[in-house]
C-alpha cells in the first residue's frame, strides 16, 4: 500500500463525502455527528485494559502484547513486543504477542485512520504509540511501589520485570498488579533515551512464534475446527465480471456429506461436513453463466491496448494525468539523433500466490457476527460483513489468526473471500460456523492480480551522458479506483517510484504522465506495489543510459545523486554500503548488477551476481544494503530483505498470469511457477546506521532484484530486457 | 466403512472412503492439522508427511493405498526434533504455513543423508515451495542440524553488543544508529 494512501484515509483528510461512503458501507445505518472511527467502532464491546489497549499483564508478571497489526510472515510481532518490553523494562523471556481485537478506534494504523496492516508501516507506526504505551506501564508500577515502600518514586528501578529499590525491597510486576492498575497513567511518560536501550536493536529481538511454526501448533484459519462446523467451497464464474444464470445443484446435494447448496452473489456455494465432500459436491454442479457484463480479453489484447495508448492511439476520452512535470514538456520530446534513448517495457499479471490459500470462518446468528480469520484489514471486513447483515460495523466481532502469507492479497475495499464466506454463514444461519475454503485453483484464478503495466520511456542525453530531458508514460489499471477512498490526483500506487525519482530530479526537463484504462480484471496491490514495476525502469533504463553513455552504472548513479541534491543522500550511502561489502569482484562465472529504490521510507541498495544456466538467469550471491531508520529487530530486517528478495525474484523470473479469452490461464504452481530452493539466492544484509524513525522493512527488499538481474544480463549480453518475466512459457 | 491407518506409531480407525486423500483425513477427521494444505496437486509439499520413512505428499495419496504402512506427520517430531531446534535457533519461519513440510522433507533426507551436500539440499527440498522465502535460513538449519557449517546464526553487530553502556556520543540520533547496528547478516547462510 502505497504512503500516499495512507495519507488519504488519515482522519483528517476524510471528506464529508468519505463519511457518507463510509456510513453507506455500515448498511443504511447513517449516524450524523461521528467521527469516522466512532462510526467504524459503533457497537463495538472491546475496551482497553488497566494498561491500556496494547498491554495486559497476569498476575504472575507474564506480559502479553496485543497487537494491531496482523502476524503473517513479517515478524512485526517480535518488533512490536520488543518496543513495548524495551520501554517497560519487561523480561523479554516473558513476552508474548497475540492478535488485538477489532475495533478501529483503539486500534486504527495512525496514518490510515482504520485498523489495517500494510504500506510497511507496522514497525513505523507503532514505535511512538508503543514506546509510549510501554513507558507508561512502566510508570504506573513504579508508582505503586514508591507508595507501598514509602519511597520517592525517582529512587526506584525497574529490570527484566522485577521493580527494585536501593533498600534492598523488590517485587515483581505481578506482586503488583493490583496497585499499579490503580495508578493513573501519566499523560505524557518519559521515554528512555535510546542510548541505554538493552533490547532494540540487539540480536535478543528473536522471532516469539519460531517454536509454534516449527512444531505445527500455530493455528491458520485453515485449522479452525469447530464444533457442528460446516465446510464450504464456492464454484465462481469462468470470467471476471460473469453471474449465474441458472444452477441445478441436485447432483451436487448426493456426495456423501454435502449438506446443502446455496447461491450467492459470486457464485454457487457447496457446504457440507468435511472439505473432501465439499469439493466432490462442487464437481457435480451444473451452472449455466451470464457472461454479458464479463471480461473476454485476453491479455495479449489488454497489453497491446496498453501500448497503444502509450503511443498515442488510446481512446480519445481517456485522460492523461501529469504527475512530474519541469521545465519544456515540448523539449521532452523533442531532440533526435545519437543522444536519444527511447525504451518500452511490459509487466504482467501477478497473483499473490500466497502458500495458505484465502479462507475465512465466519459465524451469524441474526445481526451477531463473529469472523475468525487471517484479517489484514479489520475495519474493512467489519463494514463489509455488517452491510451483509445489515448490523453495525462494531458489532462485528474478529477473531485475527496468522496468515499463511499475504503480500497485500488479504486488505481489499471488497474484503472478497470474507463477505463471500459471511453470505454463506448468513444463509446456514442459526450461529452455526461455516469454513470458507478457496482451493489453490480457486485462489489463482480469482483476480486481484499486480495490474499488468506498460511504461514507454524517452531521454535524450547531455554533452556530458546525463539525462537533459526525461519523458515518461506509464499506462495501467487503477488499483484505488472505485474504491471508497477514490485518489485525488493521480493514482499514487501507479507512479510511486517514478514519481519522486532521484533520477527525475537530475534531469533539468522532465515530461511524466500516468493513463488509467478502464479493466474487467480486478487488481490490487502486490508486495511493494507500484514499485514492483517503477523499481524496474527506472534502474534499467538508468543502466541502458550509462552504457550509453560509455560509463560505469555506479559511477553514473553516484553523479546522478549528487545532481539530485541531499534528498539522495540515503541513496548514495546505500550504494556504497552495498558496493563496499560486495568487495572487488563477483564469483567466478557470475556477472553483477546493480540497483537502487526507495520505497515505504526506505531505501535498498543490492548488488547481485548471476549467471545463465540452460539459458536462465540464476542468482547467487545478493549484498543488500538497507536503510530503514532505526532497526528494532535487526535480524528480522535481515529475515525480510531475504524474503522479500526471493518474492521479487520468483516474479521476475517466472511471475505471469496470462488470460486467454477473458479466463485465467494458470491455475497451480505447476503453471505458475515460483522461485525453489535450487534457485534461490543467499542475501547478504547490511544496516545503514541510521537515527531516523523506523521506516518501512516488508516490502523495500522486494522491488530491486529484478533490475539488478537485468543489469547485470545488460552487463553479461548488451541485451536489454524489456518484458518480465526473464523466463517465459513460450519464450 | 472404517480403514485402519497406523498413525505415528497409533493404529487409528477412520471413517472416510478410501479414495480420500490422506490431508483431508489427517486434517478434517483425525485434527492433525499440523499438515498443511498449499495446493492439491503435489506441487508445493506443505503436506509432506513419512510413509514408511519416505517424504510423500498427502495431498494426493488416498487412504486406500496406506493399509499396513507407517505415516509419520509433524506431529511425530515431539517439537524438539534436532531440525526444529535449528528452526528456532535460525528463526527460519516467516508466515510459517509452508514449514511443517519443508521440517517432514529435510527429517527424511537427514535420516538418509547424514551430512547432506548443498546439492542433497536441492534435490530434497526443491520440492517444498516457502512464499515468503526462507529458504537460505532452510539450508543454514538443516546443516545446523545436520552438525555441518558452523555458520554463525547471526553475525551480532559490533555496536549492538556494546548496547546498555554508555556512548561517547552527544548526539541521540548517532546513539539510535549506534544501538540500530550496522554490520552485516546472513553471509554464512
Amino acid at each position: 500500500m502505497s504512503a500516499r494512501f495512507q495519507k488519504l484515509l488519515r482522519p483528517r483528510d476524510v471528506s464529508r463525502r468519505d463519511v457518507v461512503v463510509g456510513a453507506a458501507l455500515v448498511g443504511g445505518a447513517l449516524v450524523v455527528g461521528c467521527s469516522p472511527a466512532d462510526l467504524m467502532s459503533a457497537g463495538s464491546k472491546v475496551e482497553p485494559g488497566a494498561f491500556g489497549p496494547f498491554i495486559q499483564i497476569d498476575p504472575d508478571g507474564a506480559v502479553t502484547v496485543l497487537s494491531k497489526h496482523i502476524e503473517f510472515g513479517q515478524g512485526n510481532h517480535t518488533g512490536l513486543a520488543a518496543i513495548v518490553a524495551e520501554e517497560l523494562d519487561a523480561d523479554w523471556s516473558r513476552v508474548k504477542v497475540v492478535h488485538a481485537p477489532a475495533n478501529a478506534k483503539l486500534y486504527a494504523n495512525g496514518g490510515m485512520g482504520i485498523q489495517l496492516t500494510g504500506g510497511s508501516s507496522a514497525i513505523a507506526n507503532s514505535w511512538e504509540q508503543l514506546r509510549k504505551a510501554g513507558a507508561g506501564a512502566r510508570a504506573m508500577f513504579v508508582q505503586a511501589a514508591a507508595t507501598r515502600w514509602n519511597v520517592p518514586a525517582g529512587q526506584i528501578t525497574v529490570k527484566d520485570g522485577v521493580v527494585g529499590h536501593a533498600s534492598g525491597k523488590s517485587a515483581g510486576f505481578g506482586e503488583l498488579i493490583a496497585e499499579a492498575a490503580k495508578v493513573t497513567p501519566p499523560e505524557t511518560p518519559t521515554l528512555k533515551d535510546p542510548k541505554t536501550f538493552t533490547l532494540i536493536g540487539t540480536d535478543r529481538v528473536r522471532r516469539k512464534d519460531s517454536q509454534s511454526k516449527s512444531d505445527g501448533t500455530a493455528v491458520y484459519t485453515q485449522d479452525v475446527r469447530l464444533p457442528d462446523m460446516l465446510v464450504a467451497v464456492v464454484a465462481h464464474a469462468p470470467r471476471f465480471g460473469a453471474t449465474v444464470k441458472s444452477f441445478n445443484g441436485d447432483d451436487a446435494k448426493k456426495v456423501a456429506g454435502v449438506v446443502e447448496v446455496y447461491e450467492i452473489p459470486t457464485g454457487i456455494a457447496v457446504v457440507a461436513d468435511t472439505t473432501h465432500a465439499a469439493r466432490m459436491g462442487r464437481e457435480a454442479l451444473k451452472i449455466e453463466w451470464d457472461e454479458g457484463k464479463a471480461e473476454t480479453r485476453g491479455s495479449t489484447a489488454i497489453a497491446q491496448h496498453w501500448r497503444d495508448i502509450a503511443a498515442g492511439k488510446g481512446p480519445a476520452d481517456l485522460k492523461w494525468e501529469a504527475f512530474e512535470s519541469k521545465g519544456d514538456a515540448a523539449a521532452a520530446s523533442a531532440g533526435k539523433g545519437a543522444q536519444v534513448f527511447e525504451t518500452t517495457y511490459d509487466f504482467p499479471y501477478l497473483a499473490h500466490a500466497t502458500m495458505e490459500p484465502m479462507n475465512c470462518v465466519a459465524i451469524v446468528d441474526g445481526m451477531k457476527v463473529k469472523l475468525i480469520h487471517g484479517s489484514q484489514a479489520q475495519t474493512l471486513d467489519q463494514m463489509n460483513a455488517a452491510k451483509i447483515v445489515k448490523t453495525l460495523p462494531g458489532s462485528v466481532e474478529i477473531e485475527t489468526l496468522f496468515a499463511g502469507g499475504s503480500f497485500g492479497r488479504r486488505a481489499l475495499f471488497q474484503s472478497d473471500y470474507v463477505a463471500e464466506c459471511v453470505h454463506i454463514a448468513q444463509k446456514v444461519g442459526g450461529g452455526r460456523p461455516v469454513k470458507l475454503v478457496w482451493t489453490r485453483e480457486d485462489d489463482m484464478r480469482a483476480g486481484f492480480f499486480r495490474p499488468l503495466v506498460h511504461h514507454a520511456v524517452r531521454v535524450t542525453l547531455d554533452k556530458d551522458g546525463y539525462p537533459a530531458t526525461w519523458r515518461h508514460r506509464i499506462v495501467t489499471q487503477s488499483i484505488m479506483k472505485g474504491s471508497p477512498m477514490p485518489s485525488k490526483g493521480p493514482d499514487q500506487t501507479a507512479i510511486e517510484g517514478t514519481a519522486g525519482s532521484p533520477y527525475l530530479k537530475a534531469t533539468p526537463i522532465v515530461d511524466a504522465q500516468l493513463a488509467l484504462p478502464e479493466g474487467g480484471v480486478p487488481v490490487l496491490w502486490w508486495r511493494s506495489v507500484g514499485a514492483t514495476h517503477t523499481a524496474f525502469v527506472m534502474e534499467h533504463t538508468i543502466d541502458q543510459l550509462a552504457l550509453k553513455a560509455g560509463k560505469d552504472p555506479i559511477a553514473y548513479r553516484r553523479a546522478l545523486y549528487a545532481k539530485a541534491g541531499p534528498e539522495a543522500a540515503r541513496h548514495l550511502a546505500a550504494l556504497n554500503l552495498a558496493v563496499e561489502k560486495a568487495g572487488p569482484a563477483p564469483a567466478e562465472g557470475f556477472t553483477r548488477g546493480v540497483a537502487v529504490h526507495e520505497s515505504f521510507g526506505s531505501v535498498v541498495a543490492q548488488v547481485a551476481e548471476v549467471r545463465l544456466v540452460d539459458g536462465e538467469p540464476r542468482v547467487g550471491r545478493v549484498v543488500t544494503a538497507i536503510d530503514c531508520g532505526v532497526a528494532v529487530a535487526p535480524d528480522q530486517v535481515a529475515a525480510q530483505v531475504e524474503g522479500g528478495t526471493c518474492y521479487g525474484l520468483s516474479a521476475a523470473l517466472y511471475g505471469e498470469i496470462t488470460l486467454t479469452d477473458g479466463r485465467v490461464d494458470q491455475s497451480n504452481f505447476d503453471t505458475y511457477r515460483v522461485l525453489r530452493m535450487n534457485e534461490a539466492p543467499t542475501v547478504e544484509t547490511h544496516i545503514v546506521p541510521s537515527g531516523n524513525p523506523p521506516s518501512g522493512v516488508g516490502e523495500p527488499g522486494t522491488p530491486v532484484i529484478a533490475p539488478a538481474v537485468a543489469n547485470a544480463l545488460l552487463a553479461l549480453s548488451k541485451t536489454a530486457t524489456s518484458r518480465l518475466p526473464f523466463v517465459r512459457a513460450e519464450a | 466403512m472404517t480403514s485402519t491407518l497406523d498413525i505415528n506409531g497409533r493404529s487409528v480407525a477412520v471413517k472416510a472412503a478410501p479414495e480420500t486423500p490422506l490431508l483431508w483425513v489427517l486434517r478434517d477427521e483425525l485434527g492433525l492439522t499440523g499438515t498443511k494444505f498449499g495446493c492439491g496437486v503435489a506441487q508445493c509439499g506443505a503436506c509432506t508427511v513419512h510413509v514408511n520413512g519416505d517424504p510423500v505428499r498427502s495431498c494426493v495419496t488416498p487412504i486406500a493405498a496406506l493399509e499396513g504402512a507407517k505415516i509419520a506427520t509433524i506431529e511425530s517430531l515431539g517439537g524438539q526434533h534436532p531440525l526444529q531446534q535449528a528452526w528456532v535457533r535460525h528463526d527460519v519461519p516467516q508466515c510459517g504455513y509452508c514449514q511443517s513440510g519443508q521440517i517432514m522433507s529435510a527429517a527424511a533426507l537427514l535420516a538418509q543423508t547424514k551430512s547432506p551436500s548443498d546439492e542433497d539440499i536441492d534435490n530434497a527440498m526443491s520440492g517444498n515451495i516457502c512464499r515468503c522465502g526462507t529458504y537460505q535460513r532452510i539450508r543454514a538449519a538443516i546443516k545446523d542440524a545436520a552438525g555441518l557449517a558452523a555458520a554463525p546464526v547471526v553475525a551480532a553487530p559490533a555496536a549492538a553488543q556494546g548496547n546498555g553502556k554508555p556512548m561517547a556520543s552527544k548526539d541521540i540520533d548517532d546513539d539510535i544508529a549506534a544501538a540500530s547496528g550496522s554490520t552485516g547478516r546472513g553471509a554464512g547462510r
